[in-house]
């Protein structure tokens, strides 16, 4: 192709040239700190002169993760409206601002700034995937700002400025291990979708299994959202293990279960125990396609404790009869809570405060009393094995004697030392 | 050999699965060089018939066979609607009409959500259709087994509709040569209306038989469209035999290698196997000859 | 308006124009949170003003952007991690997020991206590369139009599953919580505001570099293949090669946008990259403007922005919105906003029934 020097291509080195020069000039005049120098953090903005205070929900309320992330909305909305109610916190009644995370981490990113440093809030709640966790992390710790994240995740992490309300691995992935071993478990197979929680879960299960005599006879991945389980199905049948331990999440579970009851497996030849399924899940996939399987969360609607039966009574004269509630929902309603137990208790908005004032904050909650350990900032829970009845609704049928304390990165384990590296 | 049979029969129901969804693609793709995006969407609307269908009905075999036509109708009756709406207007730009189809499937899944809600919902399995029939030592769900021959049947019927019939001979002749054809005094107006009825009709089937082994939800129709997309582009423009041929092997080669390596993996070696395959044949399996240039 | 701005003085009037505003107003009015903003919104316009050029130009409609953005955006994330590393660790140190996930060792393919010097080689050369190689091997077997956007799109999707499946990448979480940019706090303000002089001066290059390609012999030809490539082999030209160096330019600007989008944004994940991301970057593309020079920028900019600003309000409105702008704009003003003037004067106008028909 001819493509002599014309006077355009000349044209086109000096445009670069006076392009790259202009924006490299501004660019090392505007240089900051460097590696390793203190930088000046930014100054809160939080305005607690006023009547009210400013906290953000920030969910997805639209793409995939709609479904589950909303209902999340819904029981930080009735936390706050119960905390105002009482007199809200420090005198002050609290105003939501709620952002919409549109099931992408770096949209989580960009609205948890915006709700920072545009809005001042104390405060925020809400996120759901690791992913959207991540994302959000460094935000808050550049900000120096509190996210409070209510759902069950992967452990292995501890932030200053994060509060983890949900549970890590030790308080339901290994209650869930320690109840099928009771129950004579010898042999597992793993199923899961491809990423981080259900890789991590796994690697705590083969370590578990090594340590306790169970075998564990496969190990399958599916991608995110794909309802193609005829092979794992199969091999799940042929290997003809005591129970499967699901870490599929969404729809992959509709497609995965109604195969399982189609190639004739049931729950009392082979139960699954599922990590990830909850009230809202059962519907989608079908009951009679489910019935009798197991589950493993810290809190089912039919938890029997007055404080739950205060908040599924609240919940559903606010958004209506037939809506459920879930592990997660609880979780952020807990969240909520603790976040204002916590304020009253240093008796100020700051951070610092907060952060300082954390251990030892409890709450009673409708799963049962919770406190925040202050050196990780998780909670105390207490685990349940729920079996999903023919209502759709899930009941407890094993839990831990008493909260489990947490253990993000799984260090009173001595068979999970090979695990990670902690911080 | 237990797992080579396992695999040559997931293989089939895989690839029976992706024919269903891409056989009303192929159709349209093929005569109208329409690249309809919302054909996914289609296929979300006939799971919600499905759906509905069965809200009414209540008994889960009966639903079925009411919802199979029904799917066809609303599948077809959207696909008509698009058609005079739109994709008229965009005949000679085919690559702006993947564009405006991807927007007409963005507001049909958001307009789902809006109407069922996010959350997936149940469609019920007939009682007659639970269970699996153990073949050749694996066992293969009934579901799986009735999809197949929907497939079998649905490739049957298009095929006995363009070989046999006036308005399948008027099909052929505008995919044919559309020119040509106009000055046969084919109407190729009505023609591309009647053949958009029946490639939407057929996604509406699929959704419905889709119901049987997957989740009914606002996405549904997305997690099928790209695959049905490889199968129509390896299987030649317009092509029914290149679509069978075409998704029986994708399915074959999702199988294998998913056996000897991750599901992640084989997704990206079905498409590495494509681009490779458009090299030696860069029409797709079976080519149309014709003498236009394009 | 326009015929000044096709003069020599008329292009170095609108550069200037535009510098003033991007290094002079924006930073002035606007917080530096928002201004964080808009150096992301100026990331996707340079993978704009590339996919202005393949498709508006070349006609080859790339649905498969995010792969080449996504390459960028993960080699200079690979770097990030490992100079973090390296900061508190020393050489060879593992990243936070592989030590998590039970990685001891630096993988073999990390290593090399501890030098800046190579990170930036290969942000330039690997996805340009992997373009031509790909664009070879499907031009000149003359896969295109549908065929062509469908295969780029499974690209994008085989990509995006590709990277999930892998732990040493981050998986679907992807990689984030990056400290140091090039011996730089990143969480220091005024390095954010460097970052956002670095995508200014990055648009302006490549609009530049858009316009010269444009202009250039070698633009006419790429219009020609667009518009009747056999013509153009029958004059005997490679219509391929026309084609590979449009498709090879808009990675390497989707490259770029990537690496720069990394440290800005904090965080790439395959859900960034996927085959829906990548369709979005059209969308701009097409509402300013597929054939003009700055209808991508300005189209691109402002979808970006509609949707930060309406989805705070509306969020399932804003998925309707989207989907009406695909099929309002394509449907009925093909040539975007760029060519509502010319719509305007002469309706139809055959200019734009010749940008259109690409």
């Amino acid at each position: 192709m001819p493509l002599r020097p014309t006077p355009e291509v000349r044209g086109l080195a000096r445009a670069l040239a006076a392009s790259a020069a202009l924006a490299g000039l501004l660019a090392t005049a505007a240089c900051g700190a460097r590696a390793g120098e203190e930088t000046v953090a930014t100054e809160s903005c939080v305005d607690t002169s006023g009547d009210t205070v400013k906290v953000g929900s920030l969910n997805s309320l639209s793409g995939t993760m709609a479904i589950s992330e909303t209902t999340v909305r819904d029981a930080i909305a009735l936390a706050v409206a119960e905390v105002n109610a009482a007199g809200g916190v420090q005198g002050k009644q609290i105003e939501i601002v709620a952002e919409d995370g549109a099931s992408e981490p770096t949209v989580f990113a960009e609205k948890a700034e915006k709700l920072i440093r545009e809005d001042c809030v104390a405060a925020v709640f809400g996120g759901w995937t690791s992913a959207s966790r991540k994302a959000m992390l460094p935000v808050f710790e550049d900000n120096d700002s509190l996210l409070y994240y209510p759902v069950q995740y992967e452990g292995l992490e501890a932030s200053e400025n994060i509060f983890y309300t949900g549970a890590t691995t030790n308080q339901q992935i290994i209650p869930a291990l320690d109840y099928l071993a009771e129950t004579g478990v010898e042999s597992l197979y793993l199923v899961g979708s491809d990423y981080v929680f259900p890789r991590t879960a796994n690697a705590i299960i083969n370590a578990y299994a090594e340590a306790h005599g169970i075998e564990v006879l496969g190990e399958d991945y599916v991608t995110l959202g794909s309802t193609e389980f005829s092979t794992i199905v199969n091999q799940v049948k042929s290997a003809d293990a005591d129970a499967v331990f699901n870490t599929l999440n969404g729809d992959s579970n509709v497609a995965f279960f109604r195969e399982y009851a189609n190639v004739g497996l049931t729950a009392a030849d082979m139960p699954v125990m599922s990590v990830s399924i909850a009230e809202e899940e059962v519907g989608g996939i079908g009951v009679e396609n489910i019935e009798g399987q197991l589950a493993a969360w810290n809190y089912y609607q039919t938890v029997e404790s007055p404080a739950n039966t205060a908040f599924v009574e609240a919940f559903k004269a606010e958004y209506g009869a037939e809506r459920v509630t879930s592990d997660p929902m609880e979780a952020a309603y807990n969240s909520v809570h603790l976040w204002a137990a916590t304020v009253e208790k240093a008796g100020s908005f700051a951070v610092a405060d907060v952060q300082a004032a954390a251990d030892g904050v409890s709450f009673d909650s409708p799963e049962g009393t919770v406190v925040i350990d202050g050196d990780n900032h998780h909670v105390t829970k207490t685990a349940r094995i729920g079996e999903i009845a023919a209502d759709g609704l899930l009941y407890t049928v094993w839990e831990s004697d008493g909260p489990i304390e947490p253990d993000p990165f799984l260090e009173g384990y001595d068979w999970a030392a090979d695990l990670a590296v902690t911080e | 050999m237990d797992l080579l049979v396992g695999q040559l029969l997931t293989g089939l129901s895989t690839g029976s699965i992706l024919l269903l969804a891409a056989l009303g693609l192929s159709l349209t793709f093929g005569q109208m060089g329409v690249v309809n995006m919302a054909h996914g969407e289609f296929i979300m609307a006939g799971c919600y018939t499905a759906y509905v269908v069965q809200q009414v009905v209540g008994d889960a075999g009966v639903s079925l066979l009411i919802a199979l036509p029904i799917g066809f109708l609303v599948g077809g009756a959207m696909g008509l609607v698009l058609e005079a709406l739109l994709l008229r207007r965009l005949y000679h730009r085919p690559l702006d009409t993947l564009l405006v189809t991807f927007g007409v499937g963005l507001v049909l899944q958001q307009a789902a959500r809006d109407v069922f809600g996010a959350p997936a919902v149940n469609v019920s399995v007939p009682e007659a259709l639970r269970g699996g029939v153990d073949l050749l030592g694996t066992t293969v769900p009934r579901t799986r087994l009735f999809i197949m021959a929907l497939a079998v049947l649905a490739v049957t019927a298009v095929a006995l509709v363009l070989r046999f019939t006036p308005a399948g001979r008027r099909i052929r002749a505008v995919t044919g040569n559309r020119d040509l054809a106009e000055t046969a005094g084919i109407s190729s107006r009505r023609v591309d209306a009647a053949t958009f009825f029946i490639g939407s009709g057929l996604a509406g089937v699929a959704g419905v038989a889709l119901t049987l082994i997957g989740s009914t939800s606002p996405t549904t129709g997305q997690s099928y469209l790209v695959d049905a997309f490889l199968v129509v582009v390896a299987g030649g423009l317009g092509r029914i035999k290149g679509a069978v041929v075409a998704a029986v092997a994708l399915g074959a080669l999702q199988a294998v290698f998913e056996t000897y390596s991750t599901a992640s993996l084989a997704k990206v070696g079905v498409f590495v196997v494509i681009v490779v395959f458009l090299q030696l044949r860069p029409q797709g399996l079976f080519t149309l000859r014709t003498r236009s240039l394009a | 308006m326009n015929r000044f701005l096709q003069t020599r003085a008329g292009t170095w009037t609108g550069f200037a124009a535009a510098a003033l505003v991007l290094f002079g107003l924006a930073p002035l009015l606007l917080s530096g949170f928002r201004l964080g903003l808009l150096a992301q919104f100026l990331c996707y316009a340079v993978v704009a003003v590339g996919i202005g050029l393949a498709w508006g130009r070349g006609g080859m409609l790339t649905l498969g952007q995010g792969v080449f953005f996504g390459m960028g955006a993960y080699l200079m994330a690979m770097h990030l991690k490992t100079a973090d590393a390296e900061f508190r660790g020393g050489p060879g140190a593992v990243p936070d997020f592989m030590e998590l996930a039970g990685i001891r060792e630096l993988p073999a393919y990390w290593a090399p991206f501890s030098s800046p010097a190579f990170t930036i080689a290969a942000i330039l050369v690997l996805p340009t590369a992997f373009a031509v190689l790909l664009g070879l091997a499907v031009f000149k077997r003359r896969v295109k139009g549908a065929y062509f956007a469908i295969l780029s799109q499974a690209l994008a999707g085989a990509f995006a599953i590709l990277l999930i499946g892998q732990q040493s990448l981050g998986g679907f979480n992807g990689l984030s919580r990056f400290r140091y940019f090039f011996g730089f706090t990143l969480a220091d303000p005024v390095n954010q505001r460097m970052l956002y002089f670095i995508a200014a001066g990055v648009l302006l290059s490549v609009v530049a570099v858009a316009l010269q390609l444009r202009r250039s012999r070698y633009g006419e030809l790429l219009v020609a293949v667009r518009d009747a490539e056999e013509r153009v082999r029958f004059l005997g030209y490679d219509a391929a090669n026309v084609k590979v160096v449009a498709y090879a330019v808009a990675a390497l600007f989707a490259s770029v946008a990537g690496a720069v989008f990394v440290p800005i944004v904090g965080i790439i994940s395959p859900a960034s990259i996927g085959i829906v991301p990548s369709i979005m970057f059209i969308l701009g593309v097409a509402i300013g403007g597929r054939a003009s020079l700055v209808g991508p920028v300005v189209g691109a900019l402002a979808v970006a922005w509609a949707q930060t600003a309406l989805s705070e309000q509306f969020p399932s409105a804003w998925t309707y919105a989207q989907g009406l702008l695909f099929v309002l704009v394509i449907a009925l003003l093909p040539g975007g906003i760029a060519s509502i003037a010319s719509v305007a004067r002469r309706f139809p106008t055959k200019r734009t029934q010749v940008e259109a028909a690409a």
